[in-house]
């Protein structure tokens, strides 16, 4: 049976319009709003609860859910059925997001829209499993081999766990790309407030259909509906015998692994349909930046102990801010260009060794000073900490 | 004669324009499963826009390439799991995955041996030639003892895998192996295996001159074929040997790869279970809802 989205059946499925429920939870919701029909996933902490979500509401609304045999099946099987023509998603934490490195290097080669979501924990190796991190900001940029561009979004509340994740499945239908939602074990297995939207609440995005029949059409080129970067797309089972590899391919996809302009070519197309745009999609929040002398740029669970350290400093008359990447990659780089020419110095909290200080301070490229403000081992910076980088005395 | 002219229009009906010529050397058995998959395809009646094909990476995980339908080249070993993901999405579509020896049991054994044990609804046409033949003749797990490789300069020491036995172990509903060079049997498994619900795999022995043939001393093509001849033995004649024959008999067969069907089980193929499962849900929901959920 062929999935169709029924949203009268997922909403009486999801339940309640307000819960109190956990943000890897609201990333299952997220994708079952979003119309996610298949989910490919494997058990790790603390990531394990978006597949029990998912083992549990998606077959009540006519999905599958599949627990894989590891984390290369799970992100192969979700590539798979969005070559079906689906939508399809997969969560994880570090370890099993080192193993979908290789596939998710294959899915941006193949322009694979599809959408995982990871939950971080700290490493290397195994690490701290319970405890959150944010140290794969990195390697979602960087850790599949090759050149590429990466969008990955980055949720501070359980709300914006649910929002993300259908902002990402539509990101990922927009530009054929793997999208990631960079959560950690803080946010998603902290219990807050949810309000599950209503269907004329989301706007939904589908991957665009060829527009010339089987033959004219060119499943690798520009669209041809309108000269996009993005190539429109021919599920399986539609008669247009696409052939995808990921070896570099031309426009009718076929292998064309010897020439230097072939790869260049494709690599560049597939890296440009996202910066291009990076406008259109690249999301911040400001906090109190109108007269910002001093600012945090942080994201994820990071800005929650900044935004009171940045109330904390207002109350004693210290000029601060905070810009939150709700976007971490492709990067804010105008954003964050802007607010160096604004604020004297920018502070940046992470639950890494600083892994997103190092972008910043190439755009800022020394118009103001960039203070790294590491923490690293599983507990979340605390308030009062992040308000003394401010000057705040306690 | 009329049968060469038939040769032809099925290539002209199934080959995928503008790929050819193949990568393959002379001799290599792989292009075989090609024009077999074309004739099983032909005698089923299959719409090409039903068939998804899916490989990993290898010399035989090019196949897909050559064949007009809908197909994925993934990374190598993952083509079981990606194969999954095509099915769940569309149950409708017959799923055939091609694969090598070392695709499939060296760095893809995990995949394997779960598709075959949740007996995922697919076709698997394995082309077991006991090498890493793309990369130039590195040992592959189902090397026989003894065999040369470039990774195994003094001979293999390794016990290889016997992956029909290991797929019939695991409770696929289809499993067969012949050597290539047989038409007949190969096609009608093919058949029988995508006629299967479950998951149905086919190893077929098809010899890389290039890269194990040379360095082991199998010889030219036309002796390559008669090692083949001589080191194989149907199921049916092993059991009878294994029952009626002598001692010296039964130690000769022992060091034969059998071949011939290990396995046909009636039993519903993965995804059947699973629309069960979700029909089952939802009626459940929209009784307890008093009406469906759909409007
Ligand atoms: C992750 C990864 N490791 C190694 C390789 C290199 N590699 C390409 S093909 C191959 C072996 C293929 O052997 P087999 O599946 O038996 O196919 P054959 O060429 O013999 O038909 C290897 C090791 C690769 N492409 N990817
Ligand atoms: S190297 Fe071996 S497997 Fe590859 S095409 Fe040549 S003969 Fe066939
Ligand atoms: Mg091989």
């Amino acid at each position: 049976m062929k999935y169709q989205r029924d949203p009268v059946r997922i909403r009486k499925v999801l339940g309640d319009k307000v819960q109190f429920i956990q943000g890897d939870m609201a990333v299952a919701y997220g994708g079952l709003v979003a119309g996610v029909s298949f989910f490919g996933g494997y058990p790790i902490t603390p990531a394990s609860e978006v597949a029990e979500g998912m083992a549990r509401l998606l077959p009540r609304v006519g999905g599958t859910f599949i627990q894989m045999e590891d984390e290369i099946g799970s992100i192969a099987a979700v590539i798979g059925a969005a070559w079906g023509g689906v939508k399809a998603m997969t969560a994880t934490s570090g370890p099993g997001f080192s193993l979908m490195m290789e596939n998710y290097g294959y899915a941006i080669m193949t322009e694979t829209p599809c959408v995982i979501a990871n939950v971080q924990r700290t490493g290397p190796s195994t690490g701290q499993p319970t405890l959150g991190a944010q140290g794969d900001m990195m390697q979602v940029r960087w850790g599949s081999h090759g050149d590429m561009e990466a969008i990955a979004l980055a949720p501070s509340t359980v709300q914006e766990c649910l929002d993300m994740t259908i902002e990402a499945i539509n990101l990922s239908e927009r530009y054929r790309h793997p999208v990631c939602v960079m959560t950690d074990g803080e946010i998603g297995h902290l219990r807050e407030k949810l309000v599950i939207p209503d269907e004329d609440e989301i706007e939904l995005v589908e991957r665009r259909t060829p527009k010339l029949p089987p033959g004219e059409f060119l499943p690798f080129a520009p669209s041809q509906i309108d000269g996009s970067k993005v190539p429109d797309f021919a599920a399986f089972g539609t008669g247009y015998h696409t052939y995808v590899t990921g070896l570099t391919h031309n426009e009718k996809g076929f292998p064309r692994t010897d020439k230097q302009p072939d790869h260049e070519r494709l690599v560049m197309r597939i890296i440009e349909k996202i910066t291009d745009d990076r406008k259109r999609f690249v999301n911040i929040e400001e906090v109190m930046m109108d007269d910002a002398e001093v600012a945090f740029v942080t994201y994820g669970a990071s800005a929650r102990p900044a935004r009171s350290a940045v109330m904390d400093a207002r109350k004693a008359g210290i000029k601060a801010g905070m810009l939150r990447l709700k976007t971490v990659w492709p990067f804010p780089r105008d954003e964050i260009m802007a607010v160096s020419k604004k604020v004297e110095r920018i502070i940046v909290p992470e639950m890494n060794l600083g892994q997103i200080y190092h972008p910043i301070r190439e755009y800022t490229d020394q118009a103001c000073e960039v203070v790294m403000a590491p923490k690293i081992g599983g507990e979340m910076h605390l308030p009062h900490e992040l308000a003394e980088y401010l000057g705040v005395r306690t | 004669m009329s049968e060469m002219i038939d040769a032809n229009e099925i290539r002209r009906k199934y080959l995928r324009d503008g790929m050819l010529p193949t990568i393959f050397c002379n001799g290599c058995g792989h292009g075989n499963a090609i024009d077999y998959t074309f004739w099983a395809i032909e005698e089923l009646g299959i719409n090409m826009d039903d068939v998804a094909l899916a490989s990993g990476i290898g010399c035989s995980s090019r196949i897909p390439g050559y064949i007009n339908a809908d197909g994925l080249h993934t990374t190598h070993g993952r083509a079981l799991a990606f194969a999954t993901g095509i099915k769940a999405a569309n149950p409708d579509m017959h799923v055939i995955v091609f694969t090598g020896d070392g695709d499939c049991t060296g760095i893809g054994g995990n995949h394997f041996i779960h598709a075959a044990r949740r007996n995922i609804d697919m076709t698997v046409i394995l082309l077991n030639n006991f090498i890493y033949g793309m990369t130039g003749g590195q040992l592959a797990p189902t090397a026989p003892k003894g065999s040369i490789a470039t990774t195994a300069p003094y001979g293999n020491i390794e016990q290889p895998f016997n992956i029909s036995e290991l797929a019939t172990a695991l409770g696929a509903a289809y499993v067969a192996r012949w050597p290539i060079f047989y038409p007949y049997q190969p096609i009608k498994s093919i058949k029988e295996g995508i006629q299967t619900p479950g998951f149905a795999l086919i190893e077929l022995m098809s010899p890389c001159p290039t890269a194990y043939g040379r360095r082991n001393k199998l010889g030219e093509i036309d002796q390559l074929w008669a090692w083949y001849e001589q080191n194989t033995i149907l199921i049916e004649d092993y059991e009878k040997t294994m029952r009626y024959g002598t001692e010296e008999e039964k130690a000769a067969v022992k060091e034969k790869f059998l071949i011939g069907i290990f396995q046909k089980a009636e039993k519903p193929g993965f995804f059947e279970a699973y629309d069960r499962m979700v029909k089952k849900l939802m009626a459940n929901d929209d009784a307890k809802w008093g009406g469906g959920g759909a409007e």
